[in-house]
């Protein structure tokens, strides 16, 4: 069953396209990886299939709810009714590269927030869903704690439980290790390798290669704004077709 | 000049305090809210508006607040008692001068707070009131406490268009005895004030200190 569906989507900043037009699809349970260098546009398509950006032309749907559809008349992208949208946001998660958890929340209220006061839920069952997903990433402990008294990768963990909370269809990562110290990333690949093995369907954009190769079952790989290759993660990452991505790979495996 | 004078200024000028008081406090509740929303005029994405707002506070904040008092009470000429005329000024004024730090305020806060809470489904009421708001709140509690600080002083000028504060009754008291005296007591009464101003934003600060390491 398809949960997302994408089809030509084209994004300009000003003069500068950063999308041309890139079509995929992703599946109940599949783990899509996006690799590519800076600036190819990964962060970009991560933030217009969450609403954080909108999309000039091209489809986006979830399931059967369409996002944004280009108009015959004009060529131009439009977004469905406030509604429909807040109704799409229910269905997907986003782990952002700095964590933006609410520093003036603790990490239970941080968790909560959103299931209490957006999806309705009572404290009660709020707070209970927030303790079990603490204790799946492994911070049990720290339901009290204050961000800016947690680790960056403790940090990003609560974030993940965050999105979790509100029991997204998809779950998006944008670099979720990139701002973290290389002793902190096996922290975060693990949870969200645990999560892999509970058939979550997550898109994760990502420079861990060897983490890509070995979590995903379909690897995507952009550059200046298109979809050059994908398929099997081994065989993209280990036996490029493209040029463009062979030289991209290679800058990984000398370093 | 007897121990009696000095002790019947004291009381009395302590009863004057209230009308300073009272001033101090009504300007607060209206410019507090009211800033907050010449704020939101002032960011806004509608240019006219964004544009009005703008000429607006540059009145406001480039002009001098006793002027603006003697406008409102002989050129507007509100029907009110004349308390409440210098309380419109001062609360116009203040709002200006808060409008400015809110703003600062909304604007220094991470635009990742915004995007995590829209990702998260709230709404924007949702995502300003209890992400953003809060957050702004702590950040702005400096600048804050010098305004609050400047305000008890500057309740001086509603003497301008003849309201009976602190340093009217003080000058008024110099004349008759003759002494400079009122004019320090005044000076006391002020500075008691502003310590508890300070007081009360030291403590502020330490409270919603809780989440900075």
């Amino acid at each position: 069953m398809k949960i997302l569906t994408v089809r030509n989507i084209q994004k300009s900043f000003g003069k500068e396209p950063v999308l041309r037009g890139l079509s995929f699809d992703i599946s109940q349970g599949e783990v899509l990886s996006v690799i590519g260098p800076s600036g190819s546009g990964k962060s970009t398509l991560l933030r217009c299939v969450t609403l954080l950006e909108r999309i000039d032309a091209g489809f986006i749907a979830y399931g059967d709810l369409v996002m944004a559809k280009t108009d015959e008349a004009s060529g131009k992208a439009v977004y469905s009714p406030a509604p429909a949208l807040q109704q799409i946001r229910r269905r997907f998660g986003l782990v952002f590269q700095n964590f933006n958890l609410f520093p003036h929340f603790s990490v239970m209220r941080n968790i909560t927030e959103a299931p209490i006061h957006v999806a309705g839920k009572s404290r009660e069952e709020a707070e209970r869903e927030a303790r079990a997903l603490l204790e799946k990433v492994g911070l049990g402990e720290k339901a009290d704690s204050y961000p800016c008294e947690l680790s960056g990768g403790q940090q990003q963990r609560v974030a993940i439980a965050r999105a979790l909370a509100m029991q997204p269809d998809i779950l998006f990562f944008d670099e979720p290790t990139s701002a973290l110290d290389p002793e902190l990333t096996g922290e975060i690949l693990k949870v969200i390798r645990n999560l892999a093995e509970e058939k979550m369907t997550m898109v994760i954009v990502t420079h861990e290669m060897a983490f890509a190769r070995d979590v995903s079952d379909r690897v995507i790989f952009m550059d200046d704004g298109a979809i050059v290759e994908q398929g099997d993660p081994k065989q993209v990452i280990e036996n490029p077709k493209s040029e463009r991505t062979r030289a991209f790979l290679a800058r990984f495996s000398n370093s | 000049m007897t121990w009696d004078d000095i002790l019947n200024i004291v009381v009395r000028m302590a009863e004057t305090s209230l009308t300073t008081l009272q001033l101090f406090f009504m300007t607060l509740i209206i410019s507090l809210p009211l800033g907050l929303l010449m704020a939101a005029i002032r960011m806004s994405k509608i240019r006219p508006m964004s544009f009005l707002m703008r000429g607006f506070l540059l009145v406001m904040r480039g002009t001098p607040l006793m002027l603006q008092l003697v406008f409102f009470m002989y050129g507007v000429r509100l029907p009110f008692p004349r308390l409440h005329v210098a309380v419109v000024a001062f609360g116009l004024n203040y709002a200006a001068y808060f409008a400015e730090i809110y703003r600062g305020g909304i604007e220094s806060i991470p635009s990742g707070q915004r995007e995590a809470a829209n990702v998260l489904g709230f709404s924007k009421r949702q995502t300003f009131f209890r992400i953003i708001l809060p957050q702004v709140v702590r950040r702005i509690l400096p600048p804050m406490g010098n305004e609050f600080m400047t305000l008890v002083k500057d309740t001086a000028l509603a003497r301008i268009i003849g309201v009976t504060e602190i340093t009217s009754f003080a000058e008024s008291m110099q004349s008759r005895h003759v002494t400079i005296l009122p004019v320090v007591i005044a000076g006391i009464f002020y500075l008691v004030m502003n310590s508890v101003v300070s007081k009360c934003f030291a403590a502020a600060e330490k409270r919603l200190g809780y989440y900075s390491p």
